[in-house]
């Protein structure tokens, strides 16, 4: 008779173990999806680009030589890096900054009761959504020495034809202008969201007080969603540190410097990315590019760690 | 093993060995090479840079081979190769054919191991019939295999603008052209002719690259020597032309308009430029691009003698699954018949001397270069050709070179800082 007790033991035991199970297994399974992609796609390359700059490794021959911090100690020896770094540096302050004063002064514009509100809001998308390379074939043609039309605007006033791509500042205003194009409706449309959630009373109170409508951005607005600032920030200047696509595009339909990814024939424009990709894919010196990549990835987390530090100062002030 | 077993079996490890060297990103395993059944519908592709005008080729061999499929696929030259370089390295997404052109070749042909030995399927039996250089070209470092099979050579001549040599008080017939510049000095002093007729809105030519190219073609050696080794800091031919290219942009006789850029193009509608150096093939570009200007272009010879721009060769990567097929098709599209007919249709001119002195291209005109003899002339160039060793960074060292000249044309250097940042660059080329 004392089988029956022992077997409901049993199985309330199994139930238990089942459970336990349950409570500190599963939540492993259901993030292994996104872990199992993270260390493919994310981890192991970065991990296997390490492993690749420590050696002398070209696409061209099977084997490759083991030479330590060589690759390293050329690069940081090497002027065209530093100058792509200086490149990336003022295309990505030149195309950051003045992207997030529209962007905000956009936002602010549509932040009221407006006809067609959706029609505007859309197309402060659109040029998000155009293919980059069109992006960058239309402005270089804006921006051609000979038959641009931004030229020839300027011919009006008197202005000689301007070589936008050969100069180091004008290839950098170019390049900043079409990053602007593409990603400041953007961003004005996520700073649209946050002024939508500021309480709609301290404008009206604002306004009984006879406060102006500047007035109001700067004093109601601003403080309210420098969160979203900082957070705008951070993420275009990651975006500014990996520019490739627009200098390279940039070069080939421009006369500057179409051969190979040099970034103009004086590496104006090149920027880290694109040197990364000089390096890698035209001549084929993956141990060089990888060291690149690598100085490239601290680069950016140095820059994002400075303004995660800013980020909580900036919290800690709202707070 | 019993037939049944045999069934399941073979199949089986196939699929078992392909997820392998899938899995280990190129383990490199020798699938390829299985004969098709007869009957069976096979795929090949063609990776070609620009158009050859292969088209209408394809259209012919279908008949003939009507289990053959045929799919092109073109990329813009710098990419093509580049590309080409990554898909041997990653063992994935090579076409079943692949054009290389000349500044690559030698690149390519390091590489023994990464494409079939065309010898494999009987297309030595061609040699007789080849320039023997471009045949060279084509063979492996050690010489013992034969990796590409060569479509055309780039043998050089000049085309320039009639109605604006008109303009500017120049000649405009051809033997009076070619009579006015037997060397790159006297290219140079026309120039200055030109410029000082003031033509609104062109440039004796449209930059010094290409010119830079054609110059250094002509020497018996050019970038590097035999052994492989750069030369372009001792070889005073290198140096020369250097020179020359540069007094065009001092003497601001160029439109400053890289070749295959748009503005380029745009140029070329617009007639910004009266020259430009004409290898064989560039015949098809231009009246591709100045659709608008039939008649008003013409070809004289070249300044400076003979040389070879360029050319390409048809290889087969040890990717592709048919390359009894893509050998076949290579045979085909490089045939004398063939070579011929693409020529005429073109430009691209034949490597098969042979039908230098055929009656057919020796009489052929054509009426968008106002009925220039372009078979003669280019008869007469590939004939008086002085073939030059290419090395295996030939296309890298032409970049480094170009972009030299580029900060010359851009202002940013004087001519000997731009040459002392080349040899930089050039001593980093490994």
């Amino acid at each position: 008779m004392s089988s029956l007790p022992l077997a409901v033991a049993r199985r309330r035991h199994r139930r238990g173990v089942r459970h336990t199970l349950d409570v500190r297994v599963s939540p492993y399974a259901y993030v292994a999806p996104f872990l199992l992609l993270f260390c493919a796609f994310g981890l192991f390359p970065l991990a296997y680009t390490a492993w690749v700059s420590l050696h002398d490794w070209t696409l061209l021959s099977d084997e490759h030589a083991f030479v330590g911090a060589a690759n390293y100690a050329t690069l940081l020896a090497d002027g065209y890096f530093w100058n792509a770094v200086f490149n990336t540096l003022s295309i990505g302050v030149l195309s950051t900054a003045p992207q997030l004063v529209l962007a905000i002064w956009l936002a602010h514009l549509l932040n009221r009761p407006l006809r067609f509100q959706t029609l505007f809001r859309v197309s402060l998308l659109l040029p998000n959504v155009t293919s980059v390379v069109a992006v960058v074939v239309i402005f270089s043609q804006l921006f051609g020495r000979d038959f641009g039309l931004i030229n020839w605007v300027l011919s009006w006033f008197g202005a000689g034809a301007v070589d936008w791509a050969a100069g180091t500042a004008t290839s950098h205003v170019a390049l900043s202008t079409m990053i602007m194009w593409r990603w400041t409706g953007y961003n004005a449309l996520i700073f649209l969201a946050a002024m939508q959630a500021v309480p709609r009373e301290l404008y009206e109170a604002a306004t009984l007080d006879g406060a102006s409508g500047f007035t109001q951005l700067r004093r109601i607005t601003l403080p309210m969603i420098r969160p979203t600032i900082v957070f705008v920030v951070v993420v275009s200047t990651i975006g500014a540190m990996q520019i490739i696509a627009e200098p390279l595009l940039f070069s080939a339909s421009t006369g500057a410097g179409g051969v190979g990814a040099s970034g103009g024939p004086d590496r104006q424009y090149q920027t880290l990315a694109l040197f990364v990709y000089e390096q890698g894919f035209t001549k084929f010196d993956f141990g060089y590019a990888a060291a690149a990549s690598w100085l490239m990835f601290v680069a950016v987390v140095l820059v994002a760690g400075i303004n995660y530090l800013i980020t909580r100062r900036m919290r800690g002030g709202l707070a | 093993m019993p037939p049944r077993l045999h069934r399941v079996a073979v199949p089986l490890l196939t699929a078992c060995l392909l997820t392998l060297a899938t899995a280990c990103g190129g383990g490199g395993g020798d699938t390829a090479g299985t004969a098709a059944k007869p009957g069976e519908k096979i795929k090949l592709t063609v990776g070609l840079f620009g158009d050859f005008g292969f088209k209408p080729l394809y259209e012919e061999y279908r008949k003939t081979h009507p289990n053959i499929e045929i799919t092109e696929n073109v990329t813009q030259f710098n990419d093509h190769h580049n590309n080409l370089v990554k898909r041997l390295a990653t063992n994935a997404g090579a076409d079943d054919i692949e054009a290389v052109e000349v500044g690559y070749i030698s690149t390519f042909t390091a590489q023994p191991a990464k494409f079939y030995d065309l010898k494999q399927y009987g297309l030595d039996k061609r040699q007789g019939e080849y320039l023997d250089w471009k045949w060279q070209q084509g063979l492996s470092k050690q010489g013992g295999q034969l990796l590409g099979l060569g479509t055309d050579v780039g043998g050089l001549a000049m085309c320039y603008r009639k109605d604006l040599f008109a303009k500017a008080g120049l000649p405009t017939d051809r033997t009076e052209v070619a009579a006015l510049w037997p060397t790159w000095e006297k290219y140079i002093e026309t120039g200055r002719k030109f410029a000082a007729a003031g033509v609104a809105g062109a440039k004796f030519v449209d930059s010094p690259g290409e010119i830079f190219r054609a110059m250094v073609n002509q020497a018996p050696t050019g970038l590097y020597d035999d052994q492989d080794q750069i030369i372009v800091g001792s070889n005073p031919a290198v140096k020369q032309a250097w020179d020359l290219s540069n007094q065009l942009t001092s003497e601001k006789l160029t439109a400053k308009l890289a070749a295959f850029t748009p503005p380029w193009n745009t140029g070329f509608a617009k007639g910004s430029f009266a020259t430009i150096i004409c290898p064989a093939w560039m015949t098809g570009f231009i009246q591709e691009q100045a659709k608008d200007a039939a008649g008003k272009w013409d070809i004289a010879t070249v300044p400076g003698g003979s040389g070879n721009s360029g050319g390409s060769h048809l290889m087969i990567p040890r990717q592709s699954k048919h390359p009894k097929e893509a050998a076949e098709l290579i045979d085909f599209l490089t045939s004398k018949e063939n070579q011929a007919k693409v020529f005429k249709e073109e430009g691209t001119f034949p490597s098969i001397p042979a039908l230098y002195d055929d009656p057919s291209i020796q009489s052929f005109t054509k009426p968008f270069f106002g009925d220039a003899p372009i078979g003669k002339i280019y008869s007469a160039a590939a004939k008086a050709l002085k073939p030059q060793h290419l090395g295996p960074k030939e296309a890298e060292v032409r970049v480094a070179i170009g972009n030299g000249l580029g900060r010359v044309e851009q202002g940013k250097q004087t001519p000997d800082q731009a040459w002392a940042q080349v040899l930089e660059d050039v001593k980093k080329i490994k």
